[in-house]
């Protein structure tokens, strides 16, 4: 517990400072994750940035197409059932830089949301939610087709 | 200027669900234009959802989000005639703020 209380104060200083000297804006204080976790180029060490290992949960499904036609526009979502989901990541296993959008779900809000990503190749997509300070993914597969027919 | 963000908000049972379609380059800066060069990054890197002053959604986007970006999520609350109001602000420091009310 006092190992917690110390990062706590400490990350909040920290992140006081830094906004105090307009360094980092009042919203990316409030943010989710370190905005470097988008800069990560494997999966595993995208995950591990967004707070440690994802435990694979039914609860969490991710809504994404078996064969997308246009990599350029994947329409994929997310839904967690989990209670107190707080955060929602989008991962594109495949893509250089795997970690694609995250959501700050405050309470009230469904921890439902859905947008279209870019893909580069056939990959995994996968969905890391935090609730309770605790991840769980789910994974699913999208196969990509670089313009001619589906299948 | 950016065009203007598209926004449906539609309250049913007590939920409102909102899709908003932002108008965006979304460039990721790895991209090549015809003669080679690389296209610099443009990309929204966070949104903000409220409704009445309060949060009901904040994202962070990367240069994977597709161009003109989508987004449709859902919050408890919200009544017709409220309104909704969306925020983004990109890697360039640009930023749009659009509203809809909730039908």
């Amino acid at each position: 517990m006092n190992n917690t209380r110390r990062t706590v104060i400490k990350t909040t200083s920290a992140l006081g400072t830094l906004v105090a000297l307009g360094l980092v804006t009042q919203q990316q204080a409030m943010a989710a994750v370190d905005r470097a976790a988008f800069d990560v180029k494997s999966i595993a060490d995208a995950i591990k940035a967004i707070g440690g290992t994802a435990a694979n949960s039914d609860q969490v499904s991710v809504v994404s197409p078996d064969i997308a036609e246009n990599g350029a526009v994947v329409p994929v979502g997310a839904t967690s059932n989990i209670p107190n989901t707080t955060e929602i990541y989008l991962l594109v296993e495949k893509n250089p830089t795997p970690l694609a959008a995250g959501f700050i779900v405050p309470a009230g809000t469904e921890a439902s949301v859905q947008t279209r990503l870019k893909m580069g190749q056939s990959t995994n997509v996968v969905a890391v939610v935090k609730a309770d300070g605790k991840l769980f993914s789910a994974t699913k597969e999208t196969k990509v087709t670089l313009g001619g027919c589906g299948g | 200027m950016a065009d203007p963000m598209r926004i449906r908000a539609n309250n049913k049972d007590g939920v409102t669900e909102v899709r908003v379609l932002m108008s965006h380059p979304m460039e990721s800066g790895v991209r090549k234009d015809a003669s080679g060069a690389l296209v610099p990054a443009k990309y929204i890197t966070d949104l903000d959802a409220t409704h009445n002053g309060k949060t009901v959604l904040k994202a962070m986007f990367s240069g994977a989000v597709s161009q003109n970006p989508f987004l449709s999520f859902k919050f408890k609350g919200g009544a017709k005639g409220e309104k909704v109001a969306v925020k983004w602000v990109d890697n360039k420091g640009e930023s749009r703020t659009d509203e809809a009310t909730i039908a």
